[in-house]
């Protein structure tokens, strides 16, 4: 039976932990590069910016920001974590409030309450995304801070917002940093 | 609430259903038909892998030979990763430099991954090497998975042969069959088409990146598809990254999403089917996968009702992904717990009072409802005993199943089967809840801390893996304490299994009479689903009282 077992241990090696991921690697880097290494986004003279799938900290105005980040010291990639608080938490209810009271002080032109996902953290800490009326309602802020007017905006978040899967899967959402990518595009001169 | 929200909910189970009787149908011709289901390359390599085990795959082995072999492998197992992990230091492949694990969280992580239930006292990004993940445990997500498949089929076997042999099949076919025939090719295509979707699979170094603000982001990647695939199939739940299946690269759209929620009822859905055709009776299938349907929409129907609020507003979004939602979130913490998977796509510390109970109650039914790649069916075999047990005793007649006799022995092993979860999961988490190493690690207060704590061993003691992951697990105490629970809620659990069918095996079956309580139609399902909620609910009623219910009872009373 010991002998059977480390035996069939060593073949299960071979066939799980070497021939199947080289397997795997081998043909997404050749075939699927691009997501095989992180959906890296880069600036011109190639720089790594980000990755089109992993949120990042936005604090100028100009910007579109996500929502509040547990990862780390907040969109840590490389520590992603929920806040993982229950509703009882007080430390859940004096973050939340201290988040609305920041938001309203930088959104003061922005339409109605501060949206809930910019009050709550996610579950990674690396939601790349939000839903579209958790980015328009930042859009008098951002054409603020650009100098620019607030329906071009909004168009750039319209025109990036993207539905549910196959019409019905998950929620419709913008990626945040394909929108300030698109900003810094079109209007590049204020900031 | 939405109606889309129950649209994917209904298009969910309606996937699962058309799924379950072709893999049924597959599994039942890989494990049960004396030729390989398919010739070539694959044939070969089979018939190759036999003589480098060293065994003759057509010896039948008995219920001692069989519980053996499986002991032995898993343990040999066991000790490699637990080597692995307190070592990784000094093996190839760790860009990132991480250090040796300590000896507790290498015996947790061990133990965790040899059980299937792959609870992480550890952040896989920022603790373990490549080599770690690749070879220490992914070799696990391979093999428990396969061994609970093999335990399954010897189960099963056990109940539905009437040759009077007592032999359960031969483990070493079993094992290299599940991974040649299921696991590595289905493995193969789903982690492809991860990276389709944006997973990553790479053996690099984690990336530096400098934002448009000009901020640096360091960008944890590594071989994650081809770790979450068999994570999913092999209903491990062990994930690449520490936020697990929220994390945009493991999980990176809701497509994908639905994929991966597929893929964890593929196998212990199609199971059941597999047991019909063993049985004779296609019938006696359906009716435990109506039980396990029927459980599991009420319930995870529950928990979408509590985060997207009864009577509609936002829902409640913390932990959860912008791009998944209520519904998409809500489903995948029913599946993942209703089959012991772990693998989450919200944090379940953060859902509603009522809406983390649900999953705490899902592992609390036994993990039988679909259940772990195998567990899950010799699991709800078990319960099948009791059932015919029962309802025996309502008509006055001797109880049989498949026309074998349930007698003395066959009740006092299903006894200690039931009795393994009250044991590993009460007795810990009441120690932990008044001693200082237990309450110090809590990060929610009150009642929510004490579920914290409870959900810890329920979920390890049902090899489910995931966790209200607030606690910090990751102390000499928990480590070694969810260690032992893990351990026993798989073995304790698989041991007595295999004695019922190695003692069932040796029984003459009769043609069934007017006394005979049929086990293929819908009063059966009823009867199956109430023992089910029976004996997991009402034992750990008055302990969710004090966790969930009462936090539940003080915000009801707060507004």
């Amino acid at each position: 039976m010991l002998s059977a077992s480390l035996r069939a241990t060593a073949l299960l090696l071979v066939l799980c932990c070497l021939v199947y991921p080289a397997l795997v690697t081998g043909i997404a880097q050749v075939a699927l590069p691009e997501t095989a290494n992180g959906s890296l986004v880069r600036a011109e003279d190639g720089a790594v910016i980000g990755s089109s799938l992993i949120g990042q900290a936005f604090r100028s105005p100009g910007y579109l920001q996500g929502r509040p980040s547990a990862a780390g010291a907040g969109y840590d990639a490389a520590a992603s974590s929920g806040s993982n608080l229950g509703m009882t938490s007080q430390k859940l209810a004096d973050r939340r409030a201290a988040t609305e009271a920041a938001l309203l002080a930088q959104n003061p032109a922005a339409p109605g309450p501060v949206p809930e996902l910019l009050l709550t953290a996610s579950g990674s800490g690396l939601d790349p995304e939000l839903p579209p009326a958790a980015a328009l309602w930042q859009a008098p802020r951002i054409a603020a801070a650009r100098g620019v007017d607030v329906a071009r905006i909004r168009a750039v978040i319209d025109e990036l917002t993207v539905g549910r899967d196959l019409g019905f899967l998950g929620e419709p959402r913008v990626n945040v940093l394909a929108v300030n990518l698109a900003l810094d595009r079109r209007f590049p001169e204020a900031r | 609430m939405d109606a889309n929200g129950w649209f994917q909910i209904w298009s969910f189970a309606a996937i699962v259903l058309a799924f379950a009787f072709p893999v049924g149908l597959w599994l039942h011709r890989v494990m049960e038909e004396h030729d390989a289901p398919v010739g070539g390359a694959l044939r070969r390599a089979e018939v190759l892998g036999y003589r480098l085990i060293g065994v003759d795959p057509s010896r039948e082995m008995s219920f001692r030979e069989y519980t053996g072999s499986v002991l032995t492998f898993s343990a040999v197992g066991l000790i490699f990763t637990f080597v692995v992990l307190r070592f990784q230091s000094h093996l190839p492949f760790n860009p990132q430099g991480f250090g040796d694990l300590s000896w507790h969280l290498a015996l947790n992580t061990a133990v965790s991954f040899t059980t299937n239930t792959n609870w992480q006292s550890y952040a896989g990004e920022s603790t373990l090497s490549y080599f770690s993940q690749a070879v220490g445990l992914v070799f696990h997500n391979f093999t428990s998975a396969a061994v609970g498949l093999a335990v399954a089929m010897a189960v099963a076997r056990g109940l539905t042969r009437v040759d009077r042999a007592g032999t359960l099949g031969n483990f070493w076919r079993d094992l290299l069959r599940a991974h040649l025939y299921v696991f590595l090719p289905l493995s193969f295509v789903y982690a492809l088409v991860l990276v389709t979707g944006g997973t990553p699979q790479t053996w690099s170094a984690y990336v530096h990146a400098r934002t448009l603000e000009g901020a640096d982001q360091l960008l944890a990647v590594g071989p994650v598809a081809s770790q979450v695939a068999i994570k999913m199939l092999g209903t491990n739940g062990g994930g690449f990254f520490n936020a697990n299946a929220a994390h945009p690269f493991e999980d990176p759209s809701p497509w994908i999403n639905l994929v991966q929620m597929v893929s964890i009822f593929l196998i212990p859905a199609g199971l059941v089917h597999t047991y019909g055709r063993m049985s004779r009776n296609v019938k006696n299938g359906y009716a435990i996968l109506g039980s396990m349907f029927g459980l599991f929409l009420v319930l995870t129907g529950a928990c979408y009702a509590a985060e997207a609020g009864w009577l509609g507003g936002l829902g409640n979004w913390e932990g959860k992904e912008s791009r998944f939602g209520m519904a998409a979130s809500s489903l995948f913490a029913g599946v993942t717990t209703s089959a012991s998977c772990g693998a989450v796509n919200g944090m379940h510390d953060s859902f509603t009072p009522l809406g983390g109970l649900i999953p705490a109650v899902n592992i609390l039914l036994g993990e039988v409802v679909f259940g772990g790649v195998g567990a899950g069916l010799y699991g709800v075999l078990v319960m099948v005993v009791l059932s015919v047990f029962l309802a025996g005793l309502m008509v006055g007649r001797t109880p049989e199943l498949l026309g074998k006799k349930i007698e003395v022995r066959e009740m006092t092993l299903a006894a200690v089967y039931i009795l393994v979860f009250p044991i590993f999961v009460l007795i810990p988490a009441g120690s932990a809840s008044v001693a200082d190493w237990g309450v110090s690690s809590l990060n929610n207060a009150g009642p929510h801390g004490w579920t914290e704590l409870l959900y810890a061993f329920t979920s390890a003691t049902g090899n489910n893996g995931s966790a209200f992951a607030g606690l910090n697990a990751n102390t000499p105490w928990y480590d070694t304490l969810l260690a032992i629970s893990m351990f026993f809620g798989r073995f304790a659990m698989m041991v007595p299994a295999l004695a019922i069918a190695g003692n069932l095996a040796a029984k003459r079956a009769v043609a069934p009479g007017p006394g005979t309580f049929p086990t293929d139609g819908a009063l059966f399902t009823g009867l199956l689903a109430s023992v089910i909620v029976i004996v997991g609910a009402l034992t750990f009623f008055p302990v969710l009282a004090l966790g969930p219910i009462a936090e539940h009872v003080s915000l009801a009373t707060r507004y």
